[in-house]
């Protein structure tokens, strides 16, 4: 290390700063903070299972031809156990179970992530209004989520599905309403605290449009709580989505999905029990994965936060 | 605290009134000609004409919508197509059911997820921390209508230990009643208790980092006092705030574990009435479980204002 | 590691310290490693008298501070000694430092804003205290509290002592802070920058009520500020720390005359107020130094200045400074000691 030029304290700020003796830790540059971040999740060994499960779950979406037909009958092989033929048995019209659980991944992850970008897409730019101009589109907007707030998720859920008659679509539509006053008063929230920030006021203060200052400064500093609302999010849909399909109000058969499943499961508890369990971890996995990986995002985004 | 509570019952007012128009258009909305369905499909067009008239279903729709809000207002809800009973009987008799599967479960989420959650707080990094983490994540990963199936396969159908469906009214036999209504209260108490073991968690570890734990610990005051009276205090006060919201999923819990136990509550009321199209009974139900819900969190609130000094006592520093 | 020598002011016969603070360490483990946020800080305090810690943020003072009450978090390693008349604090069982805590030594912290509960009346946190060490019923209680809001000069005690910490101003809850710090008359009070988040003009008065605990009750206290008006003002002594460690330490109207460490000598800013010795205008801050104050990662075994130095030398670098008198009852840890030219 070379001796500072002396004498020139106070004029040459950063000059003896920039030579980092062994004792000093440098603050960590910006591009190491994804790396950072991305280390302390991977520390943490549940929420790498979750996130594991999770692309097993996925996978087993995407490559579900792979598994066989799930509506091809046999009817010389109902109710069975499982099987080679058969891994996880057959049900009462002899379809391969196996099949049809993966062919409801597809619908569950549909369900749950549409649904999520559903609420996502109409309710962050509610958030966003009525956190950064406040006045009386934040009171409209706020008294609009009360209104949602007071109709319990089924009720809600079943009106439509009243209303507009079953379907997958619907049932994201109903999902998607159900979540949106999570992600306006998530967003709300992050603007109106990001808006008394020094350099959001500075940059209103410069005269900065409204557009350029929601887009560059605001928004991407409440990424990370909407991304772990995201992730809250989307095993709550898949949960409803299940509920909707076994009462019979969502996806309709013979389309494959985990709560019709179960609902058809029902009738046969006594003689084929196994034709229960399946759908139901399924769903359990499914929704257990986000949740690991949502908690998981918490504590690395926002290692504050205690939960 | 006048103004805070006048604000908020103002609130609480304006939404009532919101969501009696939503569910007025919802049901008007719905597909099919409720003059149709009173009359009975196969009524000549004279009839239904008369039922319309009967009905007002002529009158410009606003008029329609006051004629409705001041009929529900006195009780009247109209009458089911499908029984013709009086709609208001019908929830009135359905009511009590579910009240009772709610409080139930209720007492079952309290009393696991509250003591769990401080616990977990307290033994942070623990056994018993570790456990409690795992039974809430496990609680919100499980959806409750299946854990329904699978009590009723393993106590029910397998060990023969409990009923597996129906239901008695408390009064004609308080032990088949709670027979009958354990299972169902397991099941929508359970996801409950993970809620709320996860949500006092992590207050009770936000308030034990926080300063005035901190001084509490300097006056010398015991591990328990700094505990129980210090930091528990202040983390009921942020549960409680969200006790009201978790009411919502509890309500939308009784309809699917009504369904699944076979329990004549609310819950099946609107689920049967979407399936045999009875408006009325759809419209009713729906309106009294808004109002319901909207007033509990309107009282949960309250009692939240009345927890906190902060909005008890005003009055600024001089 | 080599253990830093002790210095202690000049004292009489048979009067040894009410509070001692021997090689104090502190570690924190955290997710990113251990932290070394205490390493190796001395001294001794008498009855009666202020020492002052001073530094910038970052340097330790209130791990330094709340070490000796034990009061840092389970992920702290305290070592070293902390002796408190003679018994080693940091030997107690929990139920015995509990029995010292509020009672002869106690605290008063930097936050007035969040360190009162807001769900309690002031009245009642007073209380607490009183009914914990002095066995005092409900009643005698609310009684002393009312007098204790009236020591520390907030008006109409009788009702202030049924409010809630939102309705007093910052500058009366840290009062009230007092008020409950000295409630069981405490031999050593540790006031962590008490006056920091207060309002220029309501610092004054909280610094005279500790000058007046001092002066009539023979209060010992620990003071931590940034305000060096403060120091000339109240403290009989300074420790000066840096970084964990301690850099400088002398009686108050010695280091503000011949300060030693250029560090200290960054912190008093330019010559012509030095020379004005400790006549320092009450709210004068420390003087910036260029640079940060490092993270305390590791605890090299070189001055952990030198990155800010400018009178850095190959020596600064290859071995501690140890901490040795450069003038008399006056050590300083420096290579190059000596007043800036
Ligand atoms: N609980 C903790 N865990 C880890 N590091 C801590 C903890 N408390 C304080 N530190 C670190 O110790 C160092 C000294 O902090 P502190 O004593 O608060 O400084 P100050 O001189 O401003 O009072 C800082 O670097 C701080 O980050
Ligand atoms: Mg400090």
């Amino acid at each position: 290390m070379t001796t500072a030029p002396d004498g020139e304290r106070g004029t040459t700020a950063a000059a003896p700063m920039s030579q980092p003796g062994p004792a000093m830790a440098v603050p960590p540059p910006r591009q190491r903070r994804s790396r950072r971040l991305l280390k302390r999740f991977f520390r943490r060994r549940l929420s790498v299972f979750g996130l594991v499960v999770l692309l097993l779950i996925l996978s087993l979406a995407v490559f579900a031809p792979l598994f066989g037909s799930p509506s091809r009958n046999d009817f010389g092989a109902v109710l069975l156990g499982p099987s080679a033929a058969h891994p996880l048995g057959t049900d009462d019209l002899g379809r391969d179970t196996l099949a049809r659980i993966a062919y409801g991944a597809r619908v569950s992850m549909q369900a749950g992530v549409m649904a999520t970008l559903l609420a996502m897409a109409v309710g962050v730019p509610l958030g966003l209004i009525a956190g950064y101009y406040r006045g009386w589109a934040d009171l409209v907007i706020s008294r609009f989520t009360d209104l949602l707030l007071a109709f319990p998720f089924l009720i809600l859920a079943v009106g439509l599905a009243a209303i507009l008659g079953p379907s997958l679509r619907n049932v994201v539509i109903a999902l998607g309403i159900s979540a949106l006053p999570s992600f306006i008063r998530v967003t709300r929230g992050e603007v109106l605290g990001l808006r008394e920030q020094d350099y959001v006021a500075g940059a209103v203060a410069d005269g900065a449009g409204d557009g350029r200052i929601l887009s560059r400064y605001v928004l991407p500093n409440a990424i990370s709580p909407l991304l772990v609302q995201a992730t809250v999010t989307v095993p709550e849909a898949i949960i409803g989505e299940s509920v909707l399909s076994f009462l019979g109000l969502g996806v309709q058969p013979p389309t494959p999905s985990w709560g019709t499943m179960l609902s058809a499961a029902q009738t046969f508890l006594t003689q084929a029990p196994l034709l229960a369990v399946w759908p139901g971890v399924a769903i359990a996995l499914a929704a257990l994965s986000f949740n690991l990986v949502g908690d998981g995002l918490r504590d690395t985004l926002d290692p504050k936060a205690t939960s | 605290m006048a103004s805070y509570l006048l604000r908020r019952v103002g609130t609480s007012a304006l939404v009532l009134l919101l969501a009696s128009i939503v569910v007025f258009v919802g049901v008007r909305a719905l597909p099919g000609d409720a003059a149709v369905a009173l009359a009975g499909e196969e009524s000549d067009p004279v009839a239904i004409e008369q039922i319309r008239e009967k009905y007002g279903l002529n009158d410009p729709v606003p008029v329609q919508y006051f004629r409705y809000l001041g009929n529900s207002l006195q009780g009247d809800l109209g009458f089911s197509t499908r029984t013709g009973l009086d709609v208001s009987e019908i929830i009135l008799d359905r009511l009590p059911v579910t009240l009772e599967l709610a409080l139930l479960s209720l007492l079952v989420g309290l009393l696991i997820g509250i003591p769990a959650g401080i616990l977990a707080a307290l033994r942070r990094g623990t056994w018993i921390d570790n456990t409690s983490n795992a039974f809430g994540l496990l609680g919100l990963s499980i959806p409750n209508f299946w854990l329904g199936l699978v009590l009723i396969l393993v106590v029910s159908v397998q060990a023969g230990l409990l009923p597996a469906s129906g239901y008695v009214p408390f009064f004609e036999s308080p032990v088949a009643n709670l027979e009958r209504m354990l299972l169902p209260a397991i099941v929508l108490g359970t996801g409950l208790s993970a809620v709320l073991m996860r949500q006092m968690r992590s207050a009770m570890l936000e308030t034990m980092s926080a300063d005035y734990v901190r001084t509490a610990r300097s006056k010398g005051l015991s591990e328990r006092q700094v505990v129980l009276v210090h930091a528990l205090r202040n983390s009921l006060v942020t549960v409680v705030t969200v006790l009201g919201l978790q009411l919502g999923a509890l309500i939308s819990g009784a309809v699917i574990t009504e369904q699944i136990f076979v329990i004549p509550g609310f819950g099946k009321l609107i689920v049967d009435g979407v399936f045999t199209r009875d408006y009325p009974v759809i419209q009713g139900v729906a309106l009294v479980t808004v109002c319901g819900y909207v007033l509990v969190n309107l009282l949960v609130d309250l009692t939240y204002s009345f927890l906190n000094p902060r909005i008890r006592v005003s009055g600024g520093a001089s | 590691m080599t253990t830093p020598v002790t210095v202690r002011a000049p004292q009489p016969s048979g009067d040894y310290p009410l509070l001692s603070v021997q090689d104090l360490r502190v570690r924190f483990a955290t997710e990113d490693g251990p932290v070394f946020a205490v390493n190796g800080v001395s001294f001794d305090l008498r009855a009666g008298e202020i020492i002052a810690l001073v530094g910038e943020s970052g340097c330790g003072k209130s791990v330094t501070a709340m070490a000796v009450p034990g009061l840092l978090a389970p992920t702290a390693t305290v070592t070293g000694r902390v002796l408190l008349a003679g018994r080693d604090l940091l030997e107690l069982t929990p139920k015995e430092l509990r029995a010292v805590r509020g009672k002869e030594i106690s605290f008063v912290f930097q936050e007035p804003m969040t360190s009162l509960n807001p769900a309690f009346t002031v009245g009642k946190q007073i209380r607490e205290v009183l009914q914990r060490h002095e066995g005092l019923s409900k009643k005698a209680a609310q009684a002393r509290a009312v007098e204790l809001l009236q020591l520390v000069r907030i008006p109409a005690p009788e009702r202030r002592v049924d409010e809630y910490p939102h309705q007093l101003s910052g500058g009366m809850r840290q009062r009230v802070m007092i008020a409950i710090a000295v409630a069981c008359g405490p031999k050593v009070l540790v006031a962590d920058e008490p006056t920091t988040a207060l309002d220029v003009t309501i610092q004054a008065g909280v610094l005279d009520i500790l000058r007046d605990l001092r002066d009539e009750l023979g209060t010992a206290i620990v003071l931590i500020t940034h305000d060096l008006g403060v120091v000339a003002d109240l403290a009989d002594r300074v420790v000066v720390m840096y970084a964990g460690r301690p850099v400088e330490q002398a009686e108050v109207h010695e280091l503000f005359a011949h300060p030693q460490h250029p560090y200290t000598n960054g912190l008093l800013g330019a010559v012509p107020h030095r020379e004005q010795g400790v006549e320092l205008v009450a709210g004068r801050r420390l003087a910036e130094i260029p640079g940060l104050v490092p993270a305390l990662r590791s605890d090299p075994d070189e001055c952990v200045f030198a990155p800010r130095c400018s009178r850095r030398t190959d020596v600064c670098t290859s071995r501690r400074p140890p901490l040795e008198p450069v003038r008399p009852g006056h050590p300083a840890a420096c290579f190059h000691p000596g007043e800036a030219s």
